[in-house]
């Protein structure tokens, strides 16, 4: 049994709780077996609310839940929908876990240590998710939503009858051929051909700049094991040793024990403010292909239902339901054109807003440990040189 | 400045060991760094910049840290050793090993280094000699003190490694960095080799040592052409194996020897599971340098992609501050490799030819029984010709005797003697092992300060950029 208190955790998570109307946190998160139960807490001043406070326990599988409805939602067809947080992903952790579950092994610090930062991160991103629905003007309305955030009992008999519903069949998630298709249609709109070009683009930069610095961070934390290591058999080697080289070698091995922990600290926030932040664009950017995707779909059907309708003219058969889909095709086009520009343009800003206050908070991060780690170098540095001059310590 | 450039030359170069008495307050400790770096000296214990949070302290490339070795220390008793710390005089020999080159073609090349000798000792015949040296010289040189000093307990330091894979790619004529890295690093460990060598006060006067730094022409060393240090070492320990599967167990009276032995063992695999982590180290650093590399391209291309005028800025900020970095990875990846790998590398095997002067000692002490064997055998034989009448042959046996109780002093002398040697050794190794870790541990935590400084003014010129994107 982990928990994990995030009011405790040194890293600032981003911020989207602007609107007091609707205040939403995950204040802690229980690691059991090889499930994380996540507290939810809501502060609301909205009267669709029963209560002003609520704090549920959700598991991820009621987040895919949510996040699976809201895509289905016809209503929202026109909005970026808010990419759903992956998977807590524990590995080596979990397997951990389990054997302590099983009474065997006791955990080391630093496979403690490892685990509550993957909780911290897993965190970070399921409270995103909710705080990015509780900032929309539309999602913050969603009855599904609000379920989610007030339901006091376990959500796994609702989300299976939720299943039933759909019967597996996703209609608005946008499928790869969907994506060939579309890509060819023709677009008329300035704004949305300069989107589709830049959202292209930026997609795969990316996804690549994602890659790259998730294997930077991989070598951080190598760096930081082995300082672990060296120090370890540092102080194998001091175990047996006479006096004067033994000290010796037990400082040194505070020095590298020292080097390890600012380095799996400045491994960790690397990976919280820029690992995180490129993994979450990723995802969004996707989410705002998809947008894209389902508003060439409905251009797409557009284009259709006046061939439809010409087709019907000549043949002087069923005009009438004819003209009637073409209206409803173009008003949905419409719609979602206009409520697409708006997420876009919103889109952008928020992603602005995002990489720069995750550039500074790392920058920051940064300096300080690099000053830690200077600090503790000198420190040590001159209580060695004063032991060269025979001043014993 | 030039001067500046030298004084780096000259301390990358050197291992300077000299020392001031603790009696004396004044100790001026100042370190060499590459170019930019500001100044600090850490004199009179009453400095305490480093727990000031004010501007960046400095440090200064000057004389780098003193300790000293008395030059004829193997004359004095373990016990004499403790009151050197009282009076130590200053131990003042230079040398460094450098300007690689190459000459002939093809497989028959070879690599030439100069050495530069510089000293103030009188053995010397110049203050300043400078020669040329190829590898095989140095291996020559090792063979020679090995075979003179081993036996007699002294620990001989080891020579470099040989490497056939690393050589041919130098010879082929490859200039790739690999090749340069194999060559620095050669050179480097060419030059601790000829230190540490020096560094023992009975090798120091060695005449070998000094026609090796002085003579201008010197026979080509073609039996140790095959031969590397460790091969010699091999020989040398086969023979002691040899020696040990003997019947005849040796009865350790002295408990010192059999403790040291048992710790040396243990030091062995320590330090050999030590530098296996510093080695892994090392590449993971430089595998961190590769992909912060590759991220700061990555980084560039999303900059360019980005339609936010400010955002796109800062990210190819970014991008530039880790191309940055990335060197600094691989700068602090080197200072790993030669400060502290190499280190570990040079003891694992000095800890070799350790273990080989005990092992001279069971092979003194076996001949010595063997002597005795033979002198009892010989006793025997003269008690049955006493009753044989035959007077020639009495004779001689009775020769015999004498003969062989010589050779059982002498054994018995030796054995003394290579026993008092290695106490005395052993005694300055596990000194001179403190020093060259503190030596070293210092000038890591140097090589650290420089890149967290480095890294701090990168960082702190980016904040910025981040700040102002709007």
């Amino acid at each position: 049994l982990l928990q994990v208190r995030t009011a405790d955790s040194p890293h600032p998570r981003f911020d989207l709780n602007n609107d007091a109307s609707l205040v939403i946190d995950i204040p802690d998160a229980l690691c059991e077996r090889d499930k994380v139960k996540f507290t939810v807490h809501t502060k609301t001043t909205l009267s669709s609310f029963q209560k002003p406070e609520y704090s549920v326990q959700r598991q991820h599988e009621d987040f895919i839940w949510l996040h699976d409805t809201i895509v289905e939602t016809e209503e929202y067809a026109g909005l970026i929908i808010p990419p759903a947080p992956p998977k807590p992903d524990f590995e080596g952790p979990r397997e951990k876990m389990h054997k302590l579950g099983e009474g065997e092994s006791s955990m080391t610090k630093e496979e403690y240590a490892k685990m509550k930062q993957e909780l911290e991160k897993t965190v970070q991103v399921h409270e995103v998710f909710l705080q990015r629905l509780s900032s929309h003007p539309m999602f913050r309305k969603d009855r599904n939503f609000q379920i989610f955030l007030e339901y006091d009992q376990d959500l796994t008999v609702r989300r299976k009858n939720a299943k039933e519903m759909f019967g597996g069949f996703f209609k608005n998630m946008v499928k790869s051929a969907d994506e060939v298709l579309i890509s060819g249609v023709k677009e008329v709109d300035e704004f949305f051909e300069q989107e589709k070009n830049f959202l292209l683009d930026y997609s795969s930069k990316i996804k690549d700049a994602t890659a790259k610095a998730e294997k930077m961070t991989r070598s951080h934390k190598n760096v930081a094991d082995d300082y672990n290591h060296i120090s370890g058999a540092l102080n194998n080697t001091a175990a047996d040793n006479n006096t004067a080289f033994k000290k010796h070698l037990e400082k040194c091995a505070e020095v590298f024990e020292k080097l390890r922990k600012v380095e799996d600290r400045m491994a960790s926030d690397q990976e919280l403010k820029l690992t995180e932040l490129l993994r979450y664009y990723t995802r969004d950017i996707q989410a705002a292909k998809d947008l894209l995707y389902r508003r060439a779909r409905a251009l797409a059907d557009y284009e259709n239902s006046n061939k439809a309708l010409d087709k019907a003219r000549l043949k002087g058969k069923d005009v009438a339901q004819a003209e009637e889909n073409q209206k409803q095709c173009l008003q949905k086009f419409d719609k979602l054109s206009e409520s697409g520009k708006k997420e876009l343009t919103s889109f952008k800003a928020r992603r602005v807003v995002a990489f720069r206050k995750n550039l500074i908070e790392m920058t920051e991060l940064e300096i300080k440990h690099a000053k830690v780690r200077r600090l503790k170098c000198y420190v040590y540095h001159y209580m060695f040189i004063r032991q060269c001059s025979g001043i014993l310590i | 400045s030039n001067d500046a450039e030298n004084t780096a030359a000259h301390h990358r170069n050197t291992l300077q060991f000299n020392t001031y008495s603790h009696r004396k307050q004044l100790f001026s400790v100042c370190v060499t760094l590459s170019e930019a770096t500001e100044e600090v000296s850490l004199d009179s214990p009453e400095r305490q910049p480093i727990l000031s949070d004010g501007p960046s302290p400095v440090i200064t490339p000057v004389t780098p840290v003193m300790i000293s070795s008395r030059a004829d220390v193997f004359d004095r008793s373990p016990d004499q050793d403790e009151d050197e710390e009282e009076n130590r005089d200053t131990f003042d020999i230079q040398i460094s090993v450098s300007d690689p080159e190459k000459v002939g073609d093809g497989m028959n090349a070879y690599m030439v280094y100069k050495v530069l000798t510089k000293t103030s000792l009188s053995i010397f015949s110049r203050d300043e000699v400078c020669v040329k040296r190829r590898f095989s010289d140095f291996l020559g040189l090792h063979s020679k003190l090995a075979s003179k000093y081993m036996h007699m307990g002294y620990i001989v330091p080891p020579a470099p490694e040989k490497s056939i894979v690393g050589m041919t790619k130098v010879k082929v004529g490859k200039e790739d960095l690999s090749s340069v890295e194999f060559v620095e690093k050669r050179r480097s460990a060419l030059e601790r080799y000829l230190l540490r060598t020096v560094k023992h006060p009975a090798l120091l006067k060695d005449p070998d040592v000094l026609q090796f730094l002085e003579s201008s022409e010197l026979p080509r060393a073609v039996s140790t052409q095959a031969l590397s240090g460790a091969g010699i070492l091999r020989m040398v320990n086969k023979a002691a194996d040899a020696v040990n599967k003997m019947t005849i167990k040796m009865n350790e009276s002295d408990a010192w020897f059999e403790e040291k032995q048992q710790q040396f063992e243990n030091l062995d695999v320590q330090l050999r599971k030590l530098h296996a982590s510093v080695e892994s180290l090392v590449c993971h650093r430089k595998e961190l340098s590769v992909n912060t590399a590759s991220f700061a391209k990555s980084a560039a291309m999303l900059g360019n992609s980005e339609d936010h005028t400010a955002l796109s800025r800062a990210l190819s900020q970014l991008a530039e501050v880790e191309e940055k970095i990335d060197q600094l990875h691989q700068d602090q990846a080197c200072a790993d490799f030669y400060l502290i790998s190499e280190l570990l590398g040079d003891y694992v095997r000095l800890i070799t030819a350790v273990k080989g002067v005990f092992d001279q000692r069971m092979k003194t002490w076996a001949k010595c029984q063997d002597a005795q064997v033979m002198l009892q055998r010989k006793r025997e034989a003269e008690a049955k010709l006493q009753h044989a009448n035959k007077p020639d042959k009495l004779q001689q046996a009775k020769d015999e005797i004498r003969e062989w109780e010589g050779k059982v002093q002498q054994g018995e002398r030796d054995f003394e003697q290579i026993s008092k040697n290695i106490r005395r050794e052993v005694g300055r190794f596990e000194k001179d092992r403190v020093k060259d870790f503190r030596v070293v541990i210092i000038k890591y935590l140097e090589s650290l300060v420089h890149t967290q400084q480095q890294m701090i003014k990168y960082w702190e010129a980016f904040l910025p950029e981040a700040k102002a994107i709007a």
